[in-house]
């Protein structure tokens, strides 16, 4: 196989499977944040009995998540050395401010975890979970401005095959940083949420601990207010970001949409198969003029496409496929959300918590997993062939070093041996134990008396 | 401002709290695994749980930190090492995803056994082994520039007796920094059973520490020689770090303040360690990188306006947590659960 396609797969590869973590890593402290906050606010043991079990599966992940953030970091010098020579140049900022981030982060994330029963007063041990936040989210923050950067460089000129006249900030704020650091973290704590969802529903289905249903029944609750807030940001986030390809990034968005020729009324496509040779698309479903209100908003805006663009330069058509299930997996969690409320607002309480939607509940999680990356390969793979837009392709960036098959290959039984004892360890850890013996066992047997604990 | 001096001075400092907090980790993991495999975990594993649960995550970031600064400082770094050490650096990733993984799964989960302390213990030894290849490389002599690009001598490197010294070294540093603090840590527990045993690890690792040093000098001597011959000029530090490791000895020996023995080990290896790095100057990488080629001005300046700041942030945090988790007598000595 070609170096090129060995190092984006290997690439891919990591990426794919720290995005996993990345995505709890950033999410989950909000949903920590939330439920200790309603715990002490309302003296509820269920919730901070809630916080603390979702902190102890959290700590799992985020070892998991270290380790694979650390090979990407040096997979990037590893895989593409000339990229990082030449970029290094002027995304070691953001970098390096992401480095500082997760310190943080990992600082107070230790203090919380080991301070439960320290404090006298339970608020300055929520407080903790601020700077934990806090630093999550601003290592998203970063990590998403040197992505950015890659999708539309700035802050430099280049002379000869090197940077010059380097302004490192402008670089971190470049066109695409605003619309792509709140979809990133918006994203993230809505996959937080309805991975909690998830696992809400599925404990209500098939949970042996029958004494826990109030108590995952409040979970689920709070989880799909989390849920539905996060989800329709993500819809602003969505909407923002077609507006910005559209004027930006235009091959993308083409690439997104199989959209060929510059018109109006540009049609939405949904789904189908694509003809290549004849640029026929066959069983779509076609929104008329959709594409063009989506990106400015009215029908008459023109979009470009893709025949207007040098040949050389098109993205990988597959992405349109990545793109719809992005899309729809997407919408799924705000659908089923929004349907939660509209069965409790009329007092539907039975069918809220009916099997048929608990099993939607318990969709929701996975397919908000997949959405994150089909999103991520829709704007890794819609960046295609650059590595730096308009500046440096994949293919001169590939490292000279023979032996990237058998490294992909390490590391593809590495993540399959991590992947499978993580999920070996997180059942294992709640199975057995209900959330009432966690209760006791955290706040003793006196706790099942006060307020909330009564059931 | 002068900031290659900067960016230097920064990157060699977090590159030697690595080398000490990594240590105390990497050996807790192996002196972990192995009083397992002896019987002996219920005196030893308590004291090692307690110190590195809150602390674990930090160590890691220090590596980051290193590699996100030299990339930052010198991105020519990334370019010769990057291309060179692909084989290599994979499989010391490789092992530092399986010890941070079973680490976590080891002690968070119940189904915790002695496989899993094996894998986490087992490759805190070969990690050290495998990260300072990075630094005999950077001693020149096992990168070739080639018409096509640069290539390593993964064969040279192999039967080099100065790569192995260096690679004895570090493993071996390893237990003999983790095993000083440990009696300092178990002192401070007052589990004096263990105390007792881990005292006898650090006293066992004193010869071999001294001899391996030895070896790593005269191989650097037939490795390159320029470096070696300006280390001469240094050799009041590396006196130093003797006289301090031998003050450290006498207090463990003696049974005396082992908190000071912990603190005249880390002065053991920060002279030594800054006698090494300072002496390898103007060179980052023999002969292809040199101190010099640091970033664009801009770029330096940006960079050492966040490294402050972010200090400002970090050296306070840290304090915290040292005084929550290391100074805390109740803590320290199991009183909290």
């Amino acid at each position: 196989m070609e170096d090129v396609l060995l190092g984006r797969i290997l690439t891919a590869m990591t990426l794919a499977f720290h995005i996993i973590y990345a995505t709890v890593g950033v999410g989950i402290p909000i949903v920590i944040m939330v439920f200790e906050f309603l715990g002490i606010k309302k003296n509820d043991y269920h919730y901070l009995t809630m916080a603390r079990r979702i902190a102890k599966g959290y700590t799992v992940t985020v070892a998991v998540g270290v380790v694979t953030g650390t090979i990407i970091g040096l997979q990037l010098s590893l895989i593409w050395p000339d990229f990082m020579k030449l970029a290094g140049q002027i995304i070691a900022l953001p970098l390096f401010m992401e480095t500082f981030a997760f310190f943080f982060e990992a600082i107070f994330l230790g203090i919380y975890l080991y301070t439960w029963d320290r404090f006298k007063n339970r608020w300055h041990h929520w407080l903790l979970t601020i700077p934990v936040v806090i630093g999550s989210s601003l290592s998203a923050v970063f990590i998403t401005t040197v992505n950015s950067f890659m999708n539309t460089p700035a802050g430099f000129d280049l002379v000869e095959g090197v940077f010059k006249n380097v302004d490192p900030i402008m670089a971190m704020f470049n066109a695409s940083t605003g619309v792509r650091v709140f979809h990133v973290v918006v994203t993230a704590y809505m996959t937080a949420a309805f991975f909690m969802v998830t696992v809400a529903a599925v404990k209500l289905l098939r949970s042996k601990h029958t004494e826990d249903r109030a108590y995952h029944r409040k979970g689920l609750k709070v989880n799909m207010i989390i849920g539905l807030a996060a989800a329709a940001l993500t819809l602003l986030a969505g909407d923002l970001s077609a507006k910005f390809l559209h004027n930006e990034q235009p091959e993308k968005l083409a690439a997104f949409e199989w959209h060929f020729e510059t018109e109006e009324n540009a049609d939405l496509i949904l789904f189908g198969i694509l003809d290549e040779e004849n640029q026929e698309v066959k069983g779509a479903l076609r929104i008329p003029a959709a594409l063009s209100i989506l990106s400015g908003n009215k029908p008459s805006t023109e979009v470009t496409g893709l025949n207007d663009i040098p040949k050389d330069e098109w993205p990988p058509l597959v992405v349109h496929y990545f793109f719809d299930i992005m899309v729809i997996f997407g919408m799924f969690g705000l659908g089923v959300s929004a349907l939660y409320f509209i069965l409790k607002l009329f007092k539907r309480e039975e069918w809220a918590h009916s099997r048929f939607m608990l099993y939607l509940y318990a969709l929701s999680g996975p397919l908000c997993f997949a959405a994150i990356e089909a999103g991520w390969f829709t704007a890794e793979l819609g960046r295609q062939p650059w590595i730096i837009r308009g500046y440096m392709r994949v293919s001169e960036a590939i490292t000279q070093a023979d032996g990237l098959g058998i490294t992909m290959i390490m590391f593809g039984v590495l993540y399959l041996i991590l992947g499978y004892t993580t999920i070996q360890v997180m059942v294992n850890m709640f199975k057995n134990e209900s959330a009432r013996d966690s209760q006791i066992a955290y706040y003793g047997k006196e706790s099942l008396m006060e307020q909330g604990g009564r059931f | 401002m002068n900031y290659e001096i900067i960016g230097i001075t920064a990157l060699w400092t977090f590159l030697y709290g690595y080398v000490i907090v990594a240590s105390v980790d990497f050996g807790a993991g192996f002196y972990n695994f192995y009083a397992k495999a002896t019987g002996k975990s219920n005196i030893i594993t308590p004291i090692i749980t307690r110190y590195l649960n809150p602390v674990w995550e930090v160590t890691n970031v220090f590596f980051v930190f290193f590699f996100v600064g030299i990339v930052g400082f010198y991105p020519d770094t990334a370019y010769y090492f990057g291309t060179t050490l692909l084989i290599p650096a994979s499989i010391a990733l490789i092992l530092m995803a399986i010890r941070g993984s079973y680490y976590a799964f080891n002690q968070y989960s119940k189904d915790s056994n002695i496989v899993w302390a094996f894998l986490y213990g087992g490759t805190g030894l070969l990690i050290p082994a495998s990260l300072s290849v990075t630094l005999v490389i950077s001693e020149g002599g096992f990168i070739k520039e080639k018409a096509g690009g640069i290539d390593l001598n993964l064969m040279e490197l192999l039967f080099s007796q100065y790569a192995w010294s260096v690679v004895f070294l570090a493993v071996i540093s390893v237990l003999y920094i983790s095993s000083s603090f440990l009696t300092f840590y178990a002192n401070r527990a007052r589990a004096f059973e263990a105390v007792e045993i881990i005292r006898k690890w650090f006293l066992i690792w004193t010869i071999p520490m001294l001899v391996s040093s030895q070896f790593v000098f005269l191989g650097l001597r037939s490795n390159n020689e320029a470096h070696f011959m300006n280390a001469q000029n240094y050799w009041y530090l590396f006196g130093l770090s003797l006289v301090f490791m031998w003050i450290a000895v006498y207090l463990i020996y003696k049974k005396r303040r082992y908190g000071m023995a912990f603190i005249m080990v880390m002065l053991q290896f920060l002279s030594a360690f800054f006698g090494y790095g300072i002496s390898k100057l103007p060179y980052i990488l023999y002969p292809y990188v040199r101190i010099e080629s640091v970033v664009n001005e801009s770029m330096a300046f940006w960079l050492t306006v966040v490294f402050i700041l972010g200090l400002l942030l970090l050296i306070p945090s840290l304090i915290i947590l040292m005084r929550m988790f290391l100074f805390d007598k109740d803590y320290v000595q199991g009183k909290e659960d």
